[in-house]
């Protein structure tokens, strides 16, 4: 740019020379100077907010389409840390305590038709029909034509039907995923495993719910996807409960019983390493439900942890526990078993005569009714329900069970003198299995009360004492010459030291009163009787055993061989070492070498 | 001078902008990567828990019971029982001849020979 000199001498002298003032010149000159700058100035700070204002645009324009994008497409997950958080949306495992599965998911399809898309829908129909012979043909393709969109056809498919169905080549069929709930052991362990159906559901998922056993009481922690799938592990045995089911199945049909329930449970933790209830299902093809007659009938009644039974005689331990808690009396005091007895219009009566009196020890050795009645009439119908009442007889079972939430046992409706006496051997008063079990690990561990559970703890329950060491003590030494000497001298297991006591009770007719040839068998069990681990219950629903002259029913013809059996099988499985010699030619030597 | 750091800066920036694209599309093709991986562990974890199944169905009790009973001629299997156990003071003392000759081996001989006849039936 030129520069103007403010005083050019050549105007400067013609001014003076014409009398003018030069500095006007001078101002002039200024001014034009000033007004070049200013435009210079405006100039450049019209570019500036220019620039400004395109820099604003830009950014708005930026915002504003990234706000479009965000708003019309769909939402998407950040898939940048996807790897640190891993979701399972799948429903956890069951697994037995080794860790050997009991419920497990399956992948399958569910098949459904969108009659819009269908090209030929009297062949679909009819083809369909052919793969599945439950379905009808006329009905399906009234389904199709009846102007719906979307007709769910079926919740399960196995591979080689979803390959027929895709053989029929029909667009309008389509499948969408499922999970399944698979229980590859079948029918083991059903009642405790219960079953699951499909809850809410969608095209391309549905929710697996359990509707019975540990499936449904557990059903929160099961779907927890938190838990990142781990299984839910379960207290059961599955080779112990292989076993019992397979023993007490053949003793049921041998015996010719209706059915039979059998409970194995640790004095010590309380957990169950076997619970089984026959006549049982398949739980991967759950029976409905009866809607009429009687319930536990149908094989999905829970005989061991729902039925609530007079389990008789196997009452008396109770009793004579009481006598020797309260120190009434000692094993060897002697007590009246003079018969019938009488009471309020009411007999009691003895399976054989017993003589006028009996020990206390021979009182439970050889069953007396007579002998325990009057015990418990001795020690008064508060103490007796107060024991009772410490043992868990009387509330529901703390099970994981939801049918041992509703299941209460039945008590006398007035706990007077003689619902004390028949109380004392095990008549007027209705328990599960599970609840004697619970009863006689309290008994025989050392008097402590313990909770039955289905779940793996492994830790030793320190529950209430109900009774003293000592009386514990005594109680397994009487229990176990039941066997040795007493009603159930089938009951010996070459090795373990078996202990128990038997109960026979007849069956409440439902129109009143007694059945004269039907019953409930009962042995409750323990070994090694010297230092007990696991109390047997084994349970038999009407048993007859014929291979004498007369038909026998009392448990220790039926019930006591069955349980023998089963301890003979599972004490080995169960870790037991036994107090035996070892059998003559084995040899264990050099075999290292 | 002036000319030298602009250019060196102009070409700062082109260089840099060179490596953040790259680097962007580096960890595009990870993440690409890593989506592909966590698709294939999910299916072979959904073919791991069929196999899981499956293995479980195999090892059922009763077919396992069943096999037993099938194969009772070879490997003539019974129910383990109380018989089946022994007391540490049961096992005899090794015949002194014998693991004498044993700690003396330095290759592997096969002893069966000079074992008494019951040992061998426990050896094999």
């Amino acid at each position: 740019m030129t520069r103007i000199p403010l005083r050019p001498l050549a105007r400067i002298i013609s001014a003076r020379e014409k009398g003018e003032d030069p500095d006007l010149i001078e101002a002039e000159n200024i001014r034009l100077r000033h007004e070049e700058m200013r435009d210079l100035d405006r100039q450049r700070a019209e570019g500036r907010l220019l620039l400004l204002a395109l820099g604003f645009l830009a950014a708005f324009v930026v915002v504003g389409a990234r706000m479009g994008v965000l708003a019309s497409v769909d939402p998407q997950e950040p898939h940048a840390d996807s790897t640190s958080s891993r979701v399972t949306s799948t429903r956890a495992e069951i697994v037995d305590r080794n860790g050997m599965i009991l419920a497990t998911n399956l992948v399958t399809k569910a098949l459904y038709a969108q009659p819009e898309q269908m090209i030929d829908k009297a062949t679909a129909a009819r083809r369909l029909a052919e793969i599945f012979p439950d379905m009808k043909a006329d009905e399906l393709l009234r389904k199709f034509n009846s102007g719906r969109k979307f007709v769910w056809l079926r919740r399960k498919l196995s591979p080689e039907q979803q390959q027929k169905v895709h053989d029929i080549g029909e667009p309008g069929l389509a499948f969408g995923p499922r999970e399944m709930r698979l229980y590859p052991n079948g029918r083991l362990a059903a009642h405790v495993l219960g079953g699951v159906s499909f809850g809410r559901e969608g095209v391309s998922w549905a929710e697996l719910v359990g509707t019975a056993g540990v499936e449904y009481w557990f059903d929160s922690f099961l779907r927890d996807p938190n838990r990142d799938g781990q299984p839910l592990q379960l207290s059961i045995d599955l080779p112990v409960q292989a076993a019992v089911r397979r023993v007490l199945n053949g003793g049921m049909k041998m015996l010719r019983a209706r059915g039979a329930a059998a409970v194995l449970m640790d004095v010590r933790t309380g957990e169950l390493r076997a619970l089984v209830s026959l006549p049982d299902f398949d739980p991967n093809n759950r029976p409905r439900p009866l809607t009429r007659g009687d319930a536990s009938d149908s094989p999905l009644f829970n005989r061991a942890a729902q039925g609530v039974y007079e389990l008789g005689s196997t009452f008396k331990a109770f009793t004579a526990a009481l006598a020797l808690q309260s120190g009434a009396a000692r094993p060897d005091t002697m007590i009246e078993t003079r018969g019938p007895l009488k009471k309020d219009g009411f007999v009691i009566k003895d399976f054989h005569d017993y003589g006028p009196r009996l020990s206390l020890t021979d009182v439970i050795v050889k069953s007396s009714n007579i002998g325990a009645a009057n015990m418990a009439a001795a020690i008064g119908a508060d103490a007796q329900k107060a024991f009772l009442q410490k043992l868990g007889l009387f509330d529901p079972l703390p099970l994981q069970l939801p049918e041992s939430k509703r299941t209460r046992p039945l008590l006398p409706a007035k706990w007077n003198e003689l619902s004390t006496m028949t109380v004392a051997y095990g008549h007027g008063i209705a328990v599960t299995p599970v609840h004697l079990a619970a009863a006689y690990a309290a008994l025989v561990n050392g008097g402590t009360r313990v909770r039955p559970t289905l779940v793996k703890t492994d830790t030793v329950q320190q529950g209430p004492r109900v009774i003293s060491q000592q009386t514990s003590a005594e109680i397994r030494k009487i229990l176990r010459q039941v066997v040795t000497r007493g009603t159930a001298s089938l009951g010996k297991v070459r090795g373990y030291e078996v202990g128990g006591k038997t109960g026979t009770a007849n069956k409440p007719d439902p129109q009143g009163g007694y059945y004269e040839d039907k019953v409930i068998s009962t042995f409750a069990s323990f070994f090694p009787a010297s230092d007990p681990r696991f109390v047997l219950i084994v349970t038999l629903d009407e048993p007859v055993e014929t291979s004498g002259p007369k038909p026998r029913r009392t448990a220790g013809w039926t019930a006591v061989p069955v349980a023998a059996e089963i301890i003979r099988r599972v004490a080995p499985l169960l870790g037991i070492r036994p107090k035996i010699d070892p059998a003559p030619g084995m040899n264990y030597t050099l075999s290292s070498y | 001078m002036r000319l030298f750091l602009y250019s060196l800066s102009a070409l700062a920036v082109i260089a840099l902008a060179y490596w953040a694209y790259n680097e962007n599309y580096a960890t595009q093709q990870a993440l690409r990567r890593v989506e592909a991986l966590q698709r294939e562990i999910g299916a072979n974890r959904e073919k791991l828990s069929v196999l899981r199944a499956e293995w479980a169905y195999l090892n059922r009790p009763e077919r396992l019971r069943d096999l037993v009973d099938l194969n009772f001629d070879t490997l003539r299997l019974v129910p383990l029982s109380a018989l089946n156990f022994a007391d540490v003071s049961q096992v005899a003392y090794p015949n002194p001849a014998l693991a004498a000759a044993a700690r003396d081996v330095r290759d592997p001989v096969d002893l069966s020979a000079q074992m008494p006849k019951a040992a061998k039936g426990a050896a094999r």
